[in-house]
């Protein structure tokens, strides 16, 4: 199926020139990193661009660099890269185990994590993770550079806190001082290509911290605060793992569509919570099952 | 505006004028007569149009053709120039293919499974393989091939 639809091609050798022509064409540029999202939106005629801004030939935006304990993931790191890092493995092993559940490998190869955050849609599988870590999305444009932590930059689908003009040179993420084990849990209709119908993300963090995110279950990737409160501070008991799992309709609106009812999503975002729990709870202290193993 | 782009195909340099909205993957079937990397889904989904772009496999169905300026992409026809490969001739000996349409995705993808871990897992094939669907074998014939070719490398 041939594009009919035409745009003009730039391939930029730097930030500066990427945010002059974003500030140019305003929404009618595109940037393009590996493009699997992109060329299929621009095929479908969801997106029209007059200018398509390939930004693979700006050296600084690969990026990928682990110093004091801050990982920074360049706009154009893609996931395949951050599954070969042992550092991600190690340190942000949602993060790592996210990765790997990122459409296919092939898929992985081309496509970034900047890219998948930009893209924003409900489904995205880095959401849980970069939530979980709360990682800070480093945005360049025409006055100069800031920081936005990821917790206000999901805003609905396809919605960011990015503005005219801006890009995203990379993402930055902390490690976390105390030591955690974690979990993402996705759950598609087949392993490859398939979109998540739930993502669920937790961190259990020594003394009895937790952090829990969802994906594909409301407008925008989340952090569930309710639950985190609910489990603050305790074992993992029965009593406490169903009072969790109760307030789970509290932090989410799923919906129904091609992929799954909202009712199967709700069912299922209470199971996943469960197992991811565990899982991450089991992994703090040093035990199974391996990242990556399949959950569910 | 026509751009002409010169890249390496299968140890060659070619040149070929495209549209900035021309797809690799129609470039390489209609203007360079490589006939390999097939169109399905066309959406990044079934991995029937997987070329090595690189070195590393890809969707050429998710690329526009004038990204590939400068770099280098082998397909089944360059793979296979100098005779079969360990691991296509253990696809014929497993009988892993029926109508063939996913036989070149799934074998460039499998030589960068083998090339990055030469001896995989089940489970490892398997993830390297799921983006790459087959609707005639059920996968069992085209797992075992890529593990047998491994234990032989």
């Amino acid at each position: 199926m041939a594009i009919v639809h035409e745009f003009e091609y730039f391939k930029p050798g730097s930030v500066d020139e990427v945010v002059k022509l974003l500030s140019d064409y305003g929404k009618d540029a595109a940037v393009l990193a590996g493009g699997t999202d992109l060329v299929v939106r621009v095929k479908d005629g969801f997106e029209t661009p007059k200018a398509v801004v390939d930004i693979k030939g700006i050296e600084e935006l690969k990026r990928f660099e682990f110093k004091d304990g801050h990982l920074f993931v360049g706009a154009l790191v893609t996931f395949n890269e951050l599954i070969d890092s042992e550092v991600v493995r190690k340190n942000f092993p949602v993060l790592w185990e996210a990765s790997k559940s990122v459409a296919s490998m092939g898929i992985r190869n081309r496509a970034t994590l900047v890219g998948n955050m930009c893209s924003a849609v409900p489904s995205l599988d880095s959401g849980p993770a970069v939530l979980l870590y709360e990682a800070n999305v480093v945005v360049k444009g025409p006055s100069g550079e800031r920081k936005i932590p990821v917790l206000d930059w999901f805003l609905g689908p396809r919605k960011t806190a990015l503005e005219k003009g801006e890009m995203v040179v990379g993402v930055s993420l902390s490690v976390l001082e105390k030591r955690h084990g974690g979990a993402y849990i996705k759950l598609g209709r087949y392993d490859g290509e398939d979109l998540a119908q739930v993502g669920v993300g937790v961190l259990a963090i020594e003394g009895n911290e937790y952090r829990v995110a969802f994906c594909a279950v409301g407008p925008k990737p989340v952090r569930a605060r309710k639950i985190e409160a609910i489990l603050s501070g305790k074992e993992l008991t029965e009593s406490v793992m169903e009072e969790a799992m109760a307030a789970v309709v509290d932090e989410i609106s799923p919906i129904t569509d091609i992929r799954a009812t909202r009712e199967y999503r709700m069912h299922m975002s209470k199971v996943m919570l469960k197992r991811a729990l565990r899982a991450a709870v089991s992994r703090l202290k040093g035990e199974g099952p391996e990242y990556g193993t399949r959950l569910i | 505006m026509k751009k002409k782009i010169t890249f390496k195909l299968n140890g060659e340099m070619r040149s070929v004028e495209v549209e900035p909205n021309d797809i690799l993957l129609e470039v390489l079937r209609g203007k360079l007569g490589v006939k390999t990397p097939k169109y399905a889904c066309g959406r990044g989904d079934c991995g029937a149009c997987t070329i090595l772009l690189n070195g590393k496999s890809v969707r050429s169905c998710l690329i526009f053709a004038i990204e590939v300026d400068g770099a280098e992409i082998v397909t089944l026809e360059g793979l296979s120039k100098d005779g079969l490969t360990p691991l296509q001739e253990s696809f014929i000996e497993h009988n892993s293919f029926q109508c063939g349409f996913c036989a070149p995705g799934m074998t460039l993808t499998a030589t960068e499974l083998l090339e990055k871990n030469p001896h995989p897992t089940e489970e490892e094939v398997k993830e390297a393989i799921a983006g790459n669907l087959c609707r005639c074998t059920g996968y069992v014939s085209i797992i075992e091939a890529i593990l047998d070719a491994s234990k032989k490398q």
